[in-house]
């Protein structure tokens, strides 16, 4: 006799007597509106089930096969970065009401989730300086995609302009959508690790978004405020592409006029976990408000007048305008988002700050102390740089990574990957996490391994 | 209850960083770079944001709290154990563009769950690249594009072929993958109207999407002829998985003739929802569309080595960073090796629970389709809201005083005050009738005092809270001094919006 599974909770009779007052004799009489043809008729041919103490032992196994950040020294970055996550955000989302709840349909409810994203909203609004953010997109990558739905709509125009100095993913991305919404999109090169912003505004003429990242993938930082005028000088929607931890130290987009600014949230509150789950933010000018992707949670009042929070402006949304929705996200990534809140709080003002100074030093520290290894030269000399920064290390990087990894040091992403002409070139990462210590263990490994 | 920003002291912190001793001061900052105004995040001290965010869960209701009928979501118990295995350093703290031969196991679970996906979907190559069940849609119709595309059919095919009980999203991803949308009508036994279908099926169209079993939770009789149709014209069958928990095991989309299938994870698979997400929509193809997948696709490579493929000249490109939601496809893959072929029995179960369900609220309410169910069903309120003016958002409001999350509402758009009921497989038969007798309990209340519907709930953190002002003024963040006087005129939503889904 099968064993009755751990996830199933009715018993023989239970079903005997459930089948009775439906009427049935069994239950594959349950499926009697199935055709013959399209009926499996054998087992799944699948492993036979696992009991947890299996699973885990199996499933741990494959853990121990990957070389994370604790067991590799890592200065990998480009886009995902080892910054520490505390414990009060894995206590909170931990929490079952809010683990285990779907998207808050039913106000009372879910009081707890919506108000968590209006939090949420709240904060994104305060480090972008923007009016309106919505409760999360997918991630990094996706959020570009639907601001260039925005800006199609809002302009009625066909053309994006995204700098080469923005994440080749989010590039990627925007591309593929672009074939289904009839957008062309135009790339505009870097000129030493930095946008011109000439060419950037000869490129901007008829395009409904300028899409820049600040800091770049590069890390260096781009004139934003004058990349921002000479969109807006065009008649395109200028877009940032921020990094949440920068904006301890650097000005919100809102402020040098930004319409719209996004990026990945992942870096504030979320593990790299291999690429996912993490956060999008999207956030917008007033203006933009009825044509943002997704969900929006706004204050309302109650029949007894006591303040609460609901899903909002739900007319935009699949659901209900269908075919001319602004979008077809429905699941987005609350969870994480709420992480992200969580550690925002953690961090507060004045910790935001300091976190993006401690980055700032260490990453200028890590900077000298490799410019100072022979054969080792930072590629973007003269450009400020926030987290992160490009290095030529006089060989192809990425043997370089494979000889630095035997050494037990990942020493960052190889840039020739993406960028034509960079094969030699590596762009290191350094986070709060990297003590002066373990940089100078990566100026070492570099120095031995380096052309 | 108050936002943590009205908690806030300047001055408090909950974080200690690390301080390096005798590191260079850090690089002047161009004056129009540096930020001006600090961001106004609240600073409490850390055993206060703990008390504020466990006051805010207790203000919530998941799974874990109770009975959660939520038609077309598949609220079902999400393991614990998966929690403690998406958490181990080496996934959480494992860096996505780490080199191949430093991520063994991770691409070694993705292949292995794309293999398992392959054989309950009845199809030959999985991406599990997308996001959510909404960017497996796009994906699919970008795949779609792509395969006509390079056959030379892209000016030709131009419509997309959905029936009128699908879900919002599929005909908003018509719209975004920049295809036309052909409705088709439902027909009087719930089934797709195959004559309907005929006068507008032909070689403009460029696929089908369909939900099967549908929405309205039938499985249609028809599948085998509509199979023909579009396949006969040349064109392609999108199947959307929402509802896939109906057939594991049974019926595979594969073999009903499907070419392209997104699952949900979240849904059938048991990622925990998170109050809105994550998700995760893998898709599923035939061999045809291999080619088109996005990239990077993960492979087995010899000797049991896993690694990443970019090298794809046909793909549509990339529809999310690096290979999609890791932390989620841990999860499902342990869900889905603590199943291995029982899944057959998860979904029968979940069948079973739906039809008693059925069984015992059908006499009490409008049933506009009676045929046995499979996952979930559909009822209306419909005589409820004619003769004591108590609508399905009245009954579903009254339910919360029962501590039952509410089923989904007012979809699918074809039956008035709709009711939408999915017990899954989770539940134990003493749940499902304390909730058929609270279902009965409301029937008459309803003839005998329906203010206790209309004035529901009488017992959550909030009473009916009013959506048509909130959408009317919009206070979409908090704003410090000047946040606007929280009393107002209230007025009862009525909003018959879909909540569900």
């Amino acid at each position: 006799m099968t064993q009755q599974h751990p996830f199933l909770a009715l018993t023989d009779s239970d079903r005997e007597e459930m089948l009775g007052a439906i009427g049935v004799g069994t239950v594959d009489e349950l499926f009697r509106d199935l055709p013959e043809a399209v009926r499996l008729g054998r087992e799944l041919r699948l492993e036979p089930p696992l009991s947890e103490q299996e699973v885990y032992a199996h499933v741990a196994a494959l853990a121990e096969r990957n070389a994370d950040a604790s067991r590799e020294l890592s200065f990998l970055g480009a886009g995902i970065y080892d910054h520490y996550v505390p414990a009060v955000v894995d206590t909170i989302l931990q929490r079952g009401e809010l683990l285990t709840a779907y998207t808050p349909y039913q106000p009372e409810m879910s009081q707890g989730v919506l108000q968590a994203i209006f939090e949420y909203q709240t904060a994104i609004c305060e480090l972008t300086g923007m009016d309106v953010s919505n409760a999360s997109g997918y991630d990094g990558t996706s959020v570009a995609a639907d601001a260039c739905y925005v800006a199609k709509h809002a302009t009625g125009r066909s053309k994006v302009v995204v700098t080469e100095a923005t994440n080749p993913q989010v590039r990627q991305v925007v591309r593929t959508y672009a074939a289904g919404f009839g957008l062309e999109i135009v790339e505009v090169p870097h000129r030493n690790g930095t946008t011109d912003p000439d060419e950037l505004e000869r490129a901007a003429v008829d395009a409904a978004a300028v899409i820049f990242q600040q800091p770049n993938f590069f890390g260096c930082l781009e004139p934003a405020p004058d990349l921002v005028a000479r969109a807006t000088e065009a008649g395109a929607l200028p877009v940032a592409h921020v990094d949440l931890l920068s904006l301890g130290v650097l000005e919100a987009p809102g402020r040098y006029g930004a319409a719209l600014a996004l990026g990945e949230g992942q870096a504030a509150g979320n593990f790299p976990s291999f690429g996912g789950p993490h956060y999008g933010v999207l956030a917008a000018r007033e203006e933009f408000i009825r044509r943002m992707p997704g969900r929006i949670v706004g204050e309302t009042v109650d029949t007894a007048r006591e303040r609460g929070y609901v899903l909002t402006l739900q007319t935009r949304e699949q659901h209900i305008r269908r075919e001319k929705a602004t979008s077809n996200i429905t699941t987005n990534q609350t969870l994480l988002a709420l992480g992200g809140l969580v550690y925002l709080t953690w961090l507060g003002p004045q910790g935001l700050r300091e976190l993006g100074e401690t980055c700032l030093s260490l990453a200028a520290y890590a900077k000298q102390r490799l410019a100072e290894q022979a054969g080792l030269e930072c590629v973007f000399a003269g450009q400020t740089t926030f987290k992160e920064f490009a290095v030529r290390v006089g060989r192809n990087a990425r043997e370089v990574v494979a000889a630095a990894r035997e050494r037990g040091v990942h020493p960052g992403y190889a840039l020739g990957r993406d960028y034509e002409g960079m094969d030699d070139v590596l762009l290191v990462a350094i986070t709060e996490r990297r003590t002066p210590d373990e940089i100078d263990r990566l100026a070492d490994v570099l120095a031995e391994v380096a052309g | 209850m108050k936002l943590i920003y009205e908690k806030s002291q300047a001055g408090r912190r909950a974080s200690a960083l690390p301080r390096y001793e005798n590191l260079p001061s850090p690089p002047e900052l161009p004056e129009e770079l540096r930020r001006s105004e600090p961001p106004r995040l609240a600073e409490v001290p850390e055993f206060e944001l703990v008390r504020h965010f466990t006051e805010l869960s207790t203000r919530n209701f998941g799974v874990d709290t109770g009975f959660y009928p939520l038609g077309s979501c598949t609220m079902k118990y999400n393991p614990r154990i998966n929690e403690r295995l998406a958490a181990l350093p080496g996934f959480a703290r494992l860096h996505p563009l780490q080199d191949e031969d430093g991520a063994q196991g991770a691409l070694e679970l993705m292949w292995r769950l794309q293999e398992i996906l392959a054989e309950v979907t009845g199809l030959h190559a999985v991406s599990l690249q997308p996001a959510a069940g909404s960017q497996g849609e796009l994906t699919g119709l970008l795949l779609v594009r792509a395969y006509f595309a390079a056959r030379g059919e892209a000016e030709q095919r131009r419509t997309v072929v959905i029936p009128d009980t699908a879900h919002g999203t599929n005909p908003a991803s018509v719209t975004m993958a920049g295809y036309e949308l052909t409705p088709v009508r439902t027909d009087a036994r719930g089934n797709i109207d195959v004559d309907d279908l005929r006068g507008k099926v032909d070689e403009h169209t460029a696929a089908l999407m369909l939900t099967n079993p549908s929405t309205v939770g039938l499985f249609d009789e028809n599948i085998e002829e509509i199979e023909r149709i579009f396949h006969g014209v040349g064109a392609l069958m999108y199947y959307d998985g929402a509802n896939l928990n109906a057939v594991c095991g049974i019926s595979r989309p594969g073999d009903m003739g499907f070419d392209i299938v997104h699952i949900n994870l979240h849904k059938t698979f048991s990622q925990p929802h998170g109050g809105g997400g994550p998700g995760g929509g893998p898709v599923a193809v035939r061999e045809s569309l291999e080619p088109f997948l996005p990239v990077p696709a993960v492979v087995q490579q010899d000797e049991g080595r896993f690694g990443l493929e970019y090298d794809r000249p046909q793909t549509i490109g990339k529809v999310r960073g690096f290979t999609g939601p890791f932390g989620v496809f841990v999860r499902s893959y342990a869900f889905l090796r603590m199943w291995g072929p029982r899944l057959r029995e998860m979904s029968e179960v979940a069948v079973l629970n739906a039809n008693y369900v059925l069984a015992r609220l059908k006499e009490a309410y409008d049933l506009p389709f009676d045929r046995l169910c499979m996952h979930e069903f559909v009822l209306s309120a419909r005589t409820l809201k004619r003769e004591h003016g108590c609508t399905a958002l009245d009954v579903a409001k009254r339910l919360m005083d029962y501590s039952f999350h509410p089923p989904t509402i007012y979809f699918p758009l074809i039956v008035p005050e709709a009711l939408m009921i999915e017990p899954t497989e989770t539940e134990a038969k003493e749940t499902l009738d304390a909730f058929c007798d609270a279902m009965l309990a409301i029937v008459r209340e309803a003839g005998e005092e329906p203010e206790l519907l209309k004035e529901a709930p009488h017992h959550r953190p909030v009473k009916r809270l009013d959506e048509v002002r909130a959408a009317k003024r919009p206070v979409v963040k908090y704003g410090f001094e000047e946040h606007p006087d929280a009393k107002g005129e209230p007025k009862v939503a009525a909003a018959e919006a879909p909540k569900g889904v």
